[in-house]
């Protein structure tokens, strides 16, 4: 069953094939989308075979790799010699992203079917979603830092494609440029990053680092920089401060886009690889900190702009921006299994939160602007329930998903050796702020009343559409309960299924196993109350008392339109970094250097001849006795010197 | 007997009132003659040498230089009634056709 592995990534590389050179000749929609979909869905009945098969075997029985072709290699003695295969490692951490990637994915390609119906550029969407597929899951199933490194920039190339889809308009391709751009900011650390390591352990393959990895000692600076640099593509790929600019922009996309790309899959490429590489970062504390710092951070940051944003898309991207503050958050606690638990359920909330909100700007006419709705519900039944129960479960309320992945992050920043109680009060601020914008979104949308036209007719969304939101309804609600407290029925199983893997990065922590104190139900009972209050909050403000709204808004007018402005952060960097960069290539090396000097030169010396040619030709007068004369002259000049010498 | 140098120095001025005339003068068929003047003038070096050193090259010499000379003369006419044709004007100083 193993071996069937390099089907799973080429199954979506055939269907972007075939969809994009056929797509355009294709007319049939369904015809598209089911192979659209069929691929991934392959993919994913491949995936979930392999991992029922490793669920059979022994624990350390379960890491498999399966090569498929020599990429790269070169052979110039033993120890100086590259070889960069192309080969896939199926383990406990792979195979859950790609479940996740795949089944996500493949709810997400059926919902498109239904969201992108009539666009004209049906068939093009489904090619770039499957390619983008097809790099994700080289990113998660490579067993080398190149290959992976393959597949994140895959993902960058796709989000680039896919958020410019409707290229026509400007400020979607100014959007694409910039998560982009954005974005290899982030893999030029990635790259620095890789080649210290291959530096570093001769090796770019994943055995060979991470073993090599599990003989040094704490404290060596190589380390730190390597992790360092490694941490920043993430923070460029997973939207953490300073580089997650690019994602409230990249709502430009299609929501689906948007629910995937945005929310699913490409953003937790930064938290899969740093829990991938948890071994080297256990080795360098230092980078630990950093990271936690940033993550919690950028999760409370995320979640105050999130708060009075008034598109409905921008605050799910916000709120995604902080979620994964979270995740670096719980990586930085050195809570992987944590971080990756959250990974999954925030997959299937999130993801589930953007395709209702997708739902709700179809039935709405493209209408995103939340001030504009309200009164939803009794319009879209089956969208109200799946997204109020998205909502709940990202707001952390059990036995919704959230909680169960939230609540463990929380308690391993409070009470890890490498957690701090700031970073604990940071996450439970966080925590309240969520539960706060996403009732405050529930209600504005679809509670309340109508503040649309009544020539507006909102409708249900069709079938494809509904069926997703629903199954991933369900896994938000279930989805938590593969990773309990310790006490409760089975515990805290996603944690043991992955504890291969970080095991070696958890000793070099020296981190033990934890027991059980009374002192986790205090904080897991706390967050709940927070998260509830918050709910309350918003419950009340926005639905009864709204000149509260108002008020504040008039009383705190600064810090209002500092938030709603995203604290100018994006007219910062114009003003310091695009700008001035702008400008230099305007004015110094476009007109200065490149027309000025390069072209200078050419057209100069072209000049000089020319006009040097000018003056010389006057000697061709035309009449033969000049020459003649200029002969004769010759003549004497040679005889006069012969005689002379 | 008349010196060498004699011979030698009354070629020279000839070559130099021909070399005078080809540029000096604007009228074609005086140019020719000048030309023709010139080649005399080396005509009569070769002679004189060849007489007074007892070889008779220099004078085969002089039947080649004459046979050059007919013809290029014939040749130059011919190019000069040709250009009369065309500019109706045998005066140099109006052929600049091929001027800058």
């Amino acid at each position: 069953m193993v071996s069937l592995t390099p089907y799973i990534v080429l199954f979506p590389l055939l269907g972007f094939v075939v969809l994009g050179i056929f797509g355009s000749r294709i007319k049939n929609e369904k015809l598209i989308g089911s192979i659209g979909s069929g691929t991934v869905g392959l993919s994913f009945l491949i995936a979930a075979a392999i991992f029922i098969q490793m669920l059979g075997a022994e624990p350390t029985d379960r890491k498999h790799i399966v090569e498929l072709f020599t990429w790269i290699s070169t052979f110039t003695g033993t120890t100086s010699s590259f070889a960069a295969p192309v080969s896939f490692q199926i383990d406990q951490l792979s195979i859950l992203m790609t479940l996740v990637v795949t089944g996500v994915g493949f709810l997400i390609h059926v919902y498109s079917i239904g969201y992108m119906h009539g666009d004209r550029g049906f068939w093009r969407y489904f090619a770039y979603l499957n390619l983008f597929i097809f790099a994700m899951l080289n990113l998660v199933l490579a067993d080398n830092f190149l290959l992976m490194f393959l597949g994140w920039e895959g993902v960058g190339l796709c989000s680039y494609l896919l958020i410019g889809f409707w290229y026509e308009k400007k400020f979607t391709g100014d959007a694409a440029k910039k998560a982009f751009v954005v974005n290899r900011i982030g893999d030029f650390g990635f790259l620095l990053g890789m080649f210290l390591i291959f530096q570093t352990f001769g090796s770019l393959t994943f055995d060979t680092v991470f073993g090599g990895a599990a003989v040094l000692g704490p404290g060596q600076s190589t380390l730190v920089w390597i992790t360092l640099l490694l941490f920043l593509g993430a923070v460029g790929k997973s939207a953490q401060i300073p580089l997650y600019v690019w994602l409230p922009d990249a709502m430009a996309g299609p929501t689906p886009v948007s629910a995937l790309i945005h929310a699913a899959t490409m953003v937790t490429a930064g938290v899969y690889m740093v829990a991938r590489c948890s071994i080297l970062f256990a080795l360098a504390p230092a980078t630990l900190q950093v990271v936690a710092i940033v993550g919690g951070v950028t999760a409370i940051f995320a979640a105050t702009i999130g708060l009075v944003q008034n598109d409905i898309k921008k605050v799910l991207a916000y709120s995604t921006v902080s979620q994964l503050g979270y995740m670096f958050l719980a990586m930085g606690v050195a809570a992987f299994g944590a971080g990756i638990f959250h990974l999954m359920t925030h997959a299937f909330f999130k993801a589930l939160l953007f395709l209702g909100s997708g739902a709700v700007i179809h039935g709405m006419h493209d209408e995103q602007d939340i001030q504009k709705m309200g009164g939803l519900k009794q319009y879209m039944p089956v969208t109200y329930k799946t997204f109020l129960i998205g909502a709940i479960a990202i707001s952390g309320i059990p036995p919704f998903a959230g909680f169960f992945s939230k609540d463990e992050i929380l308690w391993k920043a409070f009470s890890s050796d490498y957690g701090s109680v700031f970073l604990w009060i940071l996450g439970v601020l966080g925590a309240a702020m969520t539960a706060f914008y996403m009732c405050r979104l529930v209600m504005l949308t679809f509670e309340g009343k109508q503040r649309f036209g009544h020539d507006l007719h909102p409708h249900e969304a069709p079938k494809t559409m509904t069926v997703p939101l629903m199954i991933l309804a369900f896994l938000s609600i279930v989805g938590g309960f593969v990773g309990l407290p310790k006490s409760l029925l089975w515990g805290n199983a996603i944690e043991h299924w992955l504890d291969p893997i970080f095991s070696p990065a958890y000793s070099k922590l020296m981190i033990a196993d934890h027991h059980i104190s009374w002192s986790e139900f205090v904080l897991m009972a706390l967050s709940v109350g927070i998260a509830l209050a918050g709910i309350v909050a918003a419950w009340t403000i926005y639905t009864k008392r709204a000149d509260i709204v108002a008020n504040l808004s008039s009383r705190f007018k600064k810090t209002y339109s500092l938030l709603l402005n995203k604290y100018y952060v994006d007219e910062i960097y114009d003003a310091l970094v695009v700008n001035p960069i702008v400008n230099v290539s305007d004015k110094i090396l476009w007109k200065g250097f490149d027309v000025g000097v390069i072209d200078g030169v050419i057209n100069g010396s072209a000049g000089l001849i020319g006009w040097t040619a000018q003056r010389l030709r006057k000697i061709q007068s035309g009449v033969a006795q000049n020459y003649a004369i200029i002969f004769i002259g010759g003549i004497v000049f040679v005889l006069i010197w012969l005689i002379v010498k | 007997m008349v010196p060498l140098q004699s011979y030698l120095v009354l070629s020279a001025i000839l070559f130099i009132i021909g070399a005078f005339g080809v540029v000096s003068r604007r009228n074609a068929i005086i140019v020719f003659m000048s030309i023709e003047l010139m080649l005399n003038s080396v005509n009569l070096t070769l002679v004189a040498f060849s007489a007074y050193l007892g070889d008779v090259t220099g004078q085969i010499l002089v039947f080649f230089v004459m046979t050059v000379a007919a013809a290029e003369a014939a040749v130059g006419l011919a190019i000069v009634i040709a250009l009369f044709r065309r500019k109706r004007t045998v005066n140099l100083d109006e052929i600049n056709i091929l001027k800058w």
